[in-house]
């Protein structure tokens, strides 16, 4: 078991080294950070722009090997360079971590939460009418793309703050209010209002994903002998039901579920940036934007080490939760 | 019977009474018994051919602009309103959904296509050749697709939507690829599969003929809901700008364009809106059916 994790663990380190590597050289060749001091207006001369990309590391007339030998030497001693402004890049991501966090961390509760209760609940009651309901509302969900469906929901929240509340009741940008002085409960309530609309995006979609799940896998597990034996020595249908049945049918779910989470981190990009969050999918958009070769190159790290630690982490998950995987 | 008997008799019938229904047939005739499968379908073939034929009955094209209406809601002369710059909202649309469709099957074609390919490869000769493959899947699925098409955008350029078709399909692949590979390495150990072996038949050809057709079922309920991940990847992606360039339009730049407008112009942006839940909907109906059909015993009639 040891050897295997060892192993794997190497694997990874290479995947994550090549996959950096390469986003790196790619937005270093692609991107064109000189654009964004030599067409201001008045013009630098040229030299001072030389001077100012040098000393970012971003400067093209450098050979591109050099650039990123001198990056990967700043990587490996924890430092991810300079944002195309100066600024540096492992503290504006250090703050968005935690933005996206927030975020992520809410919306995934919540999805998975109702999107588990949903589908038991469906199988439980197989082809009635709560089944079929929800078959059918989850086809519809996930034909909606994530840009549309908050869209949609921006509208209908400002149409529900003028025809139904009167005052702004759903906020649609930003994480908090600037200058708020109503004291602590203010702010909390000012950031829930922000919490709303982002979370429903989020968990929408993954309510839909978790309900179909969860249901294939009790289906999968009401036939099966053990809760049939649990019936058997006396336990009322609600109890088999909940103590056999569902907590079998939840490990393949609870694996999803850590999958899922390394996913989200860049993967809340859209709803970030269409709602305003200042968070890691956010910024992934506005670096490309504005050229910013290291933010880039740091997030698609991060990246890469989130989703690999999420496949790590639900495989372990797994066989901690499920003894037959230890057995085979 | 014995087996001349048989062929007698075969003989005697013309064929014809004892034909075999083929295995399409049997699929097809199980996938439209389903109301979903047929719905789907319905749809679908509605959407293209509103896609193709509408431009036809529409009096506007969409390059033309009415200078005389400006952001005019839908009226007899123009069915869906009008755009800030006096386009026809109708034509427009359909212009998108064109590129849409067009865009999201041959990026699930040419996705699929790779997935049987490298899956095969992989699954049937094991090995080094398996290692390096299943390699380059992982490290696709690691690095942020979303990133790597941002960055290429600029390649694409106006009317280069072909390159961006390849490279939204080499996202698209992996864990497809990861399946079939699962699946021919089970297929290589079959009869039919040892004696091809046996004759001398090359590798190469034995995957071709041999392994990849009997993974067709998967192969092809895959390539129907890879079009709708296709389109909706196209759609967030030139939502931001990264996809589609103008002037070409495509469903994502004109829901990015009609949500700006949608508080006081809702025909900008709901028509698009619905017109690609709808499509996306309906191809998904017809994956889900065609799984039923052709595998009656993974449907929900299961217990």
């Amino acid at each position: 078991m040891a050897g295997f994790l060892v192993r794997r663990l190497l694997n990874y380190a290479v995947l994550v080294t090549v996959a950096a590597s390469l986003a790196y050289l790619l937005a270093a060749a692609a991107l064109d950070p000189r654009s964004n001091y030599a067409d201001r207006t008045p013009k630098p001369p040229p030299a001072v722009v030389d001077a100012q990309l040098t000393a970012l590391n971003l400067n093209d007339k450098t050979p591109l090997l050099q650039r990123y030998a001198t990056w990967a030497g700043g990587v490996l001693r924890g430092d991810f360079g300079k944002t195309v402004t100066g600024a540096p890049v492992n503290e504006d991501l250090k703050r968005r971590m935690g933005v996206t966090f927030r975020l992520v961390i809410v919306g995934l509760i919540c999805g998975s939460l109702l999107g588990v209760l949903t589908g038991a609940l469906a199988a439980v009651r197989q082809y009635g009418w709560f089944d079929r309901l929800t078959t059918g509302l989850s086809f519809l969900v996930l034909a909606v793309p994530v840009v549309v469906l908050a869209n949609m929901l921006i509208l209908v929240a400002t149409w529900a703050n003028e025809n139904v509340f009167g005052r702004h009741v759903f906020l649609v940008s930003g994480e908090y209010s600037d200058g708020l002085t109503t004291g602590f409960w203010g702010h909390v309530v000012d950031r829930l209002q922000h919490l709303i609309l982002p979370t429903i995006t989020l968990s929408v979609g993954l309510i839909a994903v978790f309900s179909r799940y969860q249901r294939n896998m009790m289906l999968d597990v009401l036939g099966a002998d053990f809760v049939r034996t649990a019936r058997a020595k006396g336990l009322s249908r609600r109890k088999a039901l909940t103590r056999h049945a569902l907590r079998t049918a939840l490990i393949p779910v609870m694996t999803y579920f850590a999958f899922t989470f390394g996913a989200l981190l860049t993967g809340a990009t859209f709803t970030e940036k269409i709602f305003g969050w200042h968070g890691l999918g956010e910024q992934l958009i506005n670096s490309i934007f504005s050229n910013d070769v290291n933010t880039v190159a740091a997030i698609s790290l991060l990246a890469a080490v989130a989703v690999l630690a999420a496949s790590l982490a639900s495989d372990l998950l797994h066989a901690a939760l499920d003894p037959r995987v230890r057995a085979g | 019977m014995t087996l001349s008997e048989e062929q007698l008799a075969e003989e005697l019938s013309d064929g014809a009474i004892m034909r075999v229904p083929s295995r399409a047939r049997v699929v097809a005739a199980r996938f439209f018994r389903s109301a979903q499968g047929r719905i789907g379908f319905t749809v679908l073939a509605l959407m293209f051919l509103l896609a193709f034929a509408g431009p036809l009955v529409s009096p506007w094209s969409y390059t033309d602009k009415d200078f005389t209406a400006f952001m005019q809601p839908p009226s007899a002369r123009h069915w869906f309103g009008t755009l800030q710059t006096g386009a026809d909202v109708f034509a427009v649309t359909l212009r998108g959904m064109q590129k849409s469709l067009v865009v999201g099957l041959l990026a699930a074609l040419i996705s699929t296509a790779l997935a049987a390919v490298v899956g095969a490869f992989a699954g049937y000769f094991l090995g080094w050749t398996d290692r390096t493959l299943s390699w380059v899947t992982d490290l696709l699925l690691v690095l942020p697709a979303f990133l790597v098409l941002a960055i290429l955008s600029p390649v694409f350029g106006p009317g280069q939507w072909a390159l961006f078709v390849i490279m939204l399909a080499l996202f698209l692949w992996m864990v497809t690829s990861k399946i079939v590979r699962g699946m021919a390495i089970s297929v290589k150990q079959r009869e039919f599969v040892q004696a091809a072996r046996y004759m001398g038949v090359p590798p190469v050809r034995i995957i071709f003929r041999h392994v990849i057709p009997n993974l067709s079922s998967l192969l092809i309920v895959d390539a129907t809901l890879n079009v709708s991940t296709a389109i909706l990847t196209e759609t967030s992606l030139s939502y931001f700008g990264f996809g589609i360039q103008p002037p070409d339009v495509s469903f994502g730049t004109l829901i990015a364009d009609g949500s700006k407008t949608a508080v006081y112009a809702p025909w900008t942006f709901w028509f698009v809106a619905g017109l690609l839940v709808v499509t996306v909907l309906a191809v998904n109906l017809i994956g889900d059916a065609l799984r039923d059909a052709f595998d009656p015993s993974s449907s929900r009639g299961r217990r």
